[in-house]
Parts: C-alpha cells; sequence; structure tokens
C-alpha cells in the first residue's frame, strides 16, 4: 500500500550567498532557520518522505543561487527533491532538473500560460510538474492567488485543479492561505474537496501546526501528503516524529 | 540521471554518464535508467544504436541495471505506446495501472521481497522504496520477478534473470535502502 508522504518545505530567500531559509506567517513576518541545504540533508536524515524547496525572492538574477542549493542538495539526499517559485518557462524548470531536481512546482505561472503545464508535461513527464494553488475562501467557493499571495485572480480552486490535471499536471500542492504559517490547522474542507476532484495526487500545506492537524489533513481531508515547514524548522518535531504518530493513527507511513 | 549519478559517486563509484554504444560495451557494469515515454525511448535507442549495444552487452553476461522505464524497455512492448518494439530480452508486455487508483502512482510503497535475490541482500522485505510509474511490466515468466509490490493489484516491482536486475522503483531517490540495492549491484561479482 502507498504511504503517506511527509515532506519539509524550505521557503528560500536567495538575495544573500547561498540561500537562507525563512518562515513567514500568512505570507509575511519571517523569521530566519538556517542554509537551505543543511537543513535538507538534516529532515533526509530525520525521514523526510521528500523536500521542497520554494525561492520566495524569485527574480530571475537569483537562478543560480537556487542551482547551486539544489546541487549542493542533490549530492547528499536521496529522496525526490521539489524546486518552485518563479519558474515562468521550460528553460527555467531544465536548469534545476540539469542539477538533480525531480520536481517543478509552478503556480503564477501556471495561471498565466497554461500551456505551459503542458509543455513541461510533454517534455518532462507529468511525474515532474507539480501545480500549486494558493486558494483562500471567498463565499461560496475557494479564490486562487498568484505571486506568492499578492493578487487573487478570481479563479474557483477546484475548476482550477481540474484542468491543471487535464493539461498534465502530475501533483498539486495546495495551500490554504487563511491557515498558512498559522498553525491554525489544515483547512480539511478544501483539502478534501481537491483531493476528491481529481485523480492526481494532492499535497496538503498551509497551516501544518499539531501532529493531530497533520493526521486530520491525510484521514478526513483525504491528502497524499502534507507539506510543512514551521513545525521542522524550529525543532518540534522531525519528520520521522511526524510518522511516528500517524502510525499509531493507522495512517500508513514509511518508518 | 543526475540523481543516478549522484548516488552512485556517494557510493565511491566513478560513473560514466554517456549515450554511446561503444562506450557501453566497454563497460564492466550498466545501469539504465529512464523516464519518459516507451516509444519514444525505444526510437531514441535504435536511432542511437544504443539497442544493440544494450543487447550485446547483456548477451556478454555483465552485470545490467534498468530502472524505471529502463526496466520497461527490457520488455517486448507497451500499452503506453502500441505501435513500438522495446528490446525484447524478457518476454512480457507493459500495462497501464487500473482505473481503480491514482496514476501516476507516485510515492513510497513496499518490496514484498521473494527470497535469495542478490539485489536486496541484507535488505528487509516489505521495506519502501519511492515509485513514479503509470504502467507497469508484466514478465511471461513468473521465476524472474524479484519483488512484488501492491498498488491496485500486484506487479513486479523488481526482477532478475542471471546477470539482468530491474527494478521499477527508483533506488537513487529511495533513501538508504535505494542506497544498499545500489551498493548491491556495484559490488556484483561473477
Amino acid at each position: 500500500m502507498l504511504a503517506k508522504r511527509i515532506i519539509p518545505c524550505l521557503d528560500c530567500d536567495l538575495s544573500v550567498p547561498n540561500g537562507r531559509v525563512v518562515k513567514g506567517t500568512k505570507f509575511k513576518q519571517i523569521r530566519y532557520a538556517g542554509v537551505p541545504w543543511e537543513l535538507a540533508k538534516q529532515y533526509y536524515e530525520q525521514g523526510a518522505d521528500e523536500i521542497c524547496f520554494l525561492d520566495i525572492t524569485a527574480s530571475a538574477d537569483k537562478r543560480e543561487t537556487m542551482a547551486r542549493v539544489v546541487e549542493e542538495t542533490c549530492r547528499e539526499v536521496f529522496v525526490p527533491v521539489t524546486v518552485g517559485g518563479g519558474i515562468k518557462s521550460v528553460e527555467d524548470a531544465n536548469k534545476v532538473f540539469k542539477v538533480g531536481a525531480d520536481k517543478v512546482s509552478i503556480n503564477t505561472a501556471a495561471i498565466k500560460q497554461p500551456k505551459l503545464v503542458s509543455e513541461l508535461s510533454r517534455r518532462f513527464g507529468s511525474q515532474a510538474v507539480v501545480v500549486a494553488i494558493d486558494a483562500r475562501r471567498k463565499g461560496s467557493f475557494w479564490e486562487c492567488s498568484i505571486y506568492g499571495g499578492r493578487k487573487f485572480t478570481g479563479i474557483d480552486a477546484l475548476q482550477w485543479a481540474k484542468k491543471a490535471e487535464s493539461l498534465g499536471a502530475g501533483e498539486i500542492l495546495l495551500t490554504s492561505m487563511d491557515k498558512d504559517g498559522t498553525k491554525e490547522g489544515f483547512d480539511l474542507e478544501l483539502t478534501r474537496a481537491v483531493s476528491e476532484a481529481v485523480n492526481i495526487p494532492v499535497i496538503a500545506s498551509g497551516g501544518a501546526g499539531s501532529l493531530e492537524s497533520i493526521a486530520a489533513a491525510l484521514s478526513a481531508g483525504k491528502a497524499d501528503a502534507a507539506l510543512a515547514a514551521s513545525i521542522f524548522h524550529f525543532g518540534e518535531y522531525t519528520p520521522n516524529e511526524v510518522k511516528e504518530f500517524l502510525a499509531k493513527k493507522q495512517i500508513k507511513v514509511r518508518l | 540521471m543526475r540523481s543516478v549519478e549522484n548516488a552512485l559517486l556517494k557510493l565511491g563509484e566513478k560513473p560514466l554518464v554517456t549515450g554511446s554504444p561503444e562506450k557501453v560495451l566497454e563497460a564492466e557494469k550498466v545501469v539504465f535508467p529512464g523516464v519518459g515515454n516507451f516509444g519514444q525511448a525505444a526510437e531514441t535507442l535504435r536511432k542511437s544504436g544504443l539497442d544493440k549495444a544494450v543487447k550485446s552487452f547483456i548477451a556478454e553476461g555483465k552485470p545490467f541495471l534498468g530502472i524505471c522505464l529502463g526496466m520497461q524497455l527490457l520488455f517486448e512492448k507497451s500499452e503506453e505506446s502500441k505501435e513500438s518494439k522495446g528490446l525484447g530480452v524478457l518476454q512480457g508486455a507493459v500495462q497501464k495501472f487500473p482505473a481503480t487508483v491514482k496514476v501516476p502512482q507516485i510515492g513510497w510503497n513496499q518490496l514484498e521481497l521473494r527470497d535469495g535475490k542478490r539485489l536486496f541482500k541484507g535488505v528487509a522485505d516489505k521495506s519502501f522504496a519511492y515509485f513514479v510509474h503509470s504502467y507497469y511490466a508484466a514478465p511471461g515468466d513468473e521465476s524472474v520477478v524479484a519483488a512484488e509490490t501492491e498498488y491496485g493489484l500486484r506487479y513486479c516491482s523488481a526482477l532478475q534473470r542471471g546477470n539482468v536486475f530491474a527494478c521499477q522503483f527508483h533506488p537513487e531517490k529511495s533513501g538508504e535502502i535505494g542506497l544498499k540495492i545500489l551498493k548491491n549491484f556495484v559490488e556484483m561479482r561473477d
């Protein structure tokens, strides 16, 4: 049986040499957590099922720094590595694949030019294309945002998830903006709605505050994986500790 | 590709990444990773002459490890590209997962190991490995199965026939267990 995955997410500020991992709440208020590849290796050794880097600076001139981060990481980390943030073209994606990344995660570029999803999928395979959706509740639906939560699009997250699948996305990385970084728990309703709407894996993100909330996202929320940052960065739990808890709840994990 | 190279470097090997049939024939051992589409990959192999090189290499009895699509290409054909021919090193066909499960399978799943398989020396039964695939190989000859995995059905997730080894999962992305499997392969002696 396929195990549920626990994925530490490293939000990277690449404006300093080698980059640094940061963590904000509700997309604001920044705290520093360490050197990207050192943290990645630590999480790998502590049982992370995958590693995800998000470039929160996302300006073109920082691409080389991300390439370095991925390259250093992949020498020592033997689980899948995803890179997101500011990937706008097949070339941008190719650059991180060449240094060892397994998947790219795209949000703004996918919404602005959906064709990019199909191009990436055709070129690198659907397994390499993660479409990230940042959504918040708006009345009767969830609205997608772009530019790291700075602009709202009016697009319905459920509709967009289905479209992304049909374009060739291999996974959906779903972030609840109402909950992100708040540690209040995932938005279970949103997670479940998207998981039921598509036939590709859904990674729940945003609001992994307690072990219970992660278990809920994977069971009641029907997510295939959970992505979290704060609970790992500040030493509250290791990935294995999270998984031991899930195993006790009869959730299948790799231990 | 890069990941397999990184894993082999980590094990202290000096892998040569090549698309040259001559280099393949000169090698002591070959790791044959692959991602993408069955038909396109088969076509690329034929155009470059790598198909013949791989078959000759295997015929010489030297250790060969196919990974993911590199496992599937060893078979005769695939539902993914019905008009294309695989290398036909092994009997059988590559089939699509049933519609009852999410496709592609992405993530960590368990290996149910057959006894006495060299690739899995020191690896515990039911160990987890990382999989990414929409199709699986169904060998015509049951005796080649080295491990099975459950995903909508039970399928062959690793095989061995003489010096030909293959895994549907990615050992280079399967943590310490994966490195152990690759180590077993690189340390193999006749």
